[in-house]
């Protein structure tokens, strides 16, 4: 039997409410991708039939404008979240404005991008490249929800979408606003791609059990990373 | 105003137009425009007791389908007078004057009616090299500069002069720009659509003489009686797209019956326009009940925006024909082949971390 003994300890990391938007986000993500891809290239499947007797593309539409806006609140949920929850979901992680944050960038690189070194990387949330990512993720929620609502707000009288309807003028049209939606649709698909799989990586080489952090927000952590980062922290809270 | 010039009604009964027959254009205009009842009054007052507006209509850089549109309204009272009568102050095609005289007729209008005269413009204006649009020895931006000093406001008719249309598309050798670009400090009315619809053209006119002020405009310059929703949601197909029926090709039993053209490129979805309302030819048709996908000729960049029969636009700078689709799943498919040699390269360098020997535990612990 393998096996192997080191100093651990249990960190709780992702609270309640961070797991729960992770999982209402990739759910969102998911449900507006699909139909998103159905909207934009629609398959033939009513054929000679009459309208009357079928509504699928508008369900389909109606489907992917309530995952809008849940996606939507969950997205201001989180910015919210990002003021109010712990030190690993604080928004100070995400922008890389502090010269250790570089550097732990450019040691992820290293580390587990290029592979030319082999070194711990001592953070417990997100490590630094990673949040930075998650930044820019933001920045395309952002102007996913801009651009979707900015279209949508032609159709609607209510107040939400109402607040998007300058988008389409600032782009000098819907043509654009709709092309710039559909490219930033792949955003989202490359990032899932490359997310799911560092996951495993991550689970693979580190086994922090950081795929199982984000049902239960607990992780293995070594009690040296721990040391350093309460030498770190001394005048916060010590985990 | 001069008060000797004559009211639009005057010059109507003069050119053989019934009372009756004035009665249902004014009327048609104020559901057209969008009013309640009584504005038909205010039109018919209007119409019956201001003296025709003075225009000058200039021809830039354009292929005067604004005009030929304009003569083919359902009512052509207006564009009659406005363009039968508009020989007397300036219309290049139209005017019986030439050389010294057109001139002379020009600069009247502009010396007679300071601020009162409407500057309508058909065409976009060239920046890169003026030279390339001149009458009368001089470029369309200084002919433009100067007639726009002392107007009331300034009709942009089309797409040329609302967004400049095909002259601007790329590579736009001319640098032709729409009139909002090149003039500053005067109301710019953009009434697109390549050509507009003749009733929008009316309607507006009709607007500009009752109410002495421009129409409610939307962030696009655009009249929002006209441009306020999509040709997509006023189309008759447009139950066919809820219930997903597609036209597949332009000769399939889809198209025979009248299904949705979203898929044959159809650009009502992205295009602001009265079409499916008001339509064209006294209200005979118009291009997608004629079973032609909207090409989208209201909306800026049409032709940038194309090919006309796929809905998504071309992405440019990827070679000919190459969509953000094509390019995402290149890019998918580059990801996925990255990740496959991450991974065996992960399995290599990183033995050790993947086996950890409890010695080596206490290796990267020294680190």
């Amino acid at each position: 039997m393998k096996s192997r003994s080191i100093p651990l300890r249990e960190v709780y990391v992702w609270e309640m409410p961070v797991r729960i938007y992770h999982w209402v986000n990739a759910l969102c993500v998911v449900a507006l991708c699909i139909t998103g891809f159905v909207i934009g290239d629609a398959p033939a499947i009513a054929k000679s039939t009459e309208a009357y007797f079928n509504y699928w593309f508008g369900t389909v539409r109606f489907i992917h404008f309530v995952f809008a806006f849940l996606f939507f609140f969950n997205f201001i949920f989180r910015t919210y979240w990002g003021f109010a929850g712990n030190e690993f979901a604080r928004w100070n992680n995400f922008i890389p404005l502090k010269r250790g944050q570089w550097k732990e960038i450019v040691d992820v690189i290293k580390v587990d991008i290029l592979q030319v070194t082999n070194k711990r990387i001592g953070s417990i949330g997100h490590n630094s490249l990673a949040s930075f990512i998650y930044f820019l993720t933001f920045l395309i929620f952002l102007l996913q929800c801009l651009t979707g609502f900015g279209m949508y707000s032609a159709m609607s009288s209510a107040f939400l979408p109402k607040m998007f309807a300058w988008i389409v003028p600032f782009m000098g049209g819907d043509i654009m606003v709709r092309q710039v939606h559909h490219i930033l649709m792949w955003g989202f698909i490359l990032f899932s791609i490359v997310h799911v799989y560092l996951v495993f990586y991550h689970d693979y080489i580190e086994r922090r059990g950081i795929t199982s952090s984000m049902i239960g927000g607990w992780k293995f952590i070594e009690e040296d990373v721990i040391k350093r980062h309460n030498d770190k922290t001394e005048n916060r809270p010590q985990l | 105003m001069e008060s000797n010039q004559p009211s639009f009604y005057e010059e109507a009964r003069r050119d053989g137009v019934s009372r009756k027959d004035f009665l249902k254009f004014c009327t048609t205009m104020a559901a057209f425009l969008g009013l309640e009842s009584s504005g038909v009054t205010q039109i018919v007052e209007a119409l019956k007791t201001k003296p025709r507006l003075p225009v000058i209509w200039f021809h830039f850089q354009e292929c005067t389908c604004c005009s030929e549109s304009f003569i083919k309204a359902s009512h052509p009272i207006v564009a009659n007078i406005v363009l039968d009568k508009i020989s007397l102050d300036y219309q290049e095609t139209l005017m019986a004057a030439s050389g010294y005289q057109a001139e002379e007729a020009y600069k009247l209008v502009m010396k007679n009616n300071p601020g009162e005269y409407i500057v309508m413009v058909e065409g976009s204006i060239p920046t890169e090299n003026e030279a390339y649009c001149c009458i009368g020895g001089r470029s369309a931006l200084q002919i433009l500069e100067e007639a726009v000093e002392n107007c009331k406001a300034v009709v942009a008719w089309g797409n040329c002069a609302s967004a400049g249309c095909v002259q601007a598309a790329s590579p736009n050798p001319t640098g032709a720009q729409p009139v909002h670009k090149v003039i500053s400090g005067k109301p710019v009315i953009n009434v697109q659509g390549c050509p507009p619809i003749a009733d929008v053209m009316a309607g507006v006119v009709v607007h500009l003489l009752t109410f002495d002020r421009i129409p409610q405009l939307d962030a696009l310059g655009r009249p929002k009686a006209f441009y306020s929703r999509r040709v997509h949601d006023t189309c008759y197909r447009r139950a066919n797209f809820d219930a997903g029926l597609f036209v597949e090709s332009f000769d399939d039993e889809g198209a025979k019956r009248g299904y949705c053209l979203y898929k044959m490129g159809c650009k009502g979805p992205v295009t602001y326009n009265s079409c499916g309302i008001i339509k064209w030819n006294d209200g005979v048709s118009y291009p997608i009940q004629s079973g032609h996908p909207c090409i989208g000729c209201s909306e800026a960049g049409f032709w940038d925006n194309g090919p006309f029969y796929q809905h998504l636009p071309d992405v440019k700078g990827f070679g000919i024909e190459t969509t953000a689709d094509k390019i995402g799943l290149g890019l998918g498919i580059a990801t996925a082949v990255g990740i496959a040699g991450h991974a065996i390269v992960t399995n290599i360098r990183k033995h050790h971390e993947i086996e950890n020997i409890e010695s080596t535990v206490s290796e990267t612990n020294k680190e």
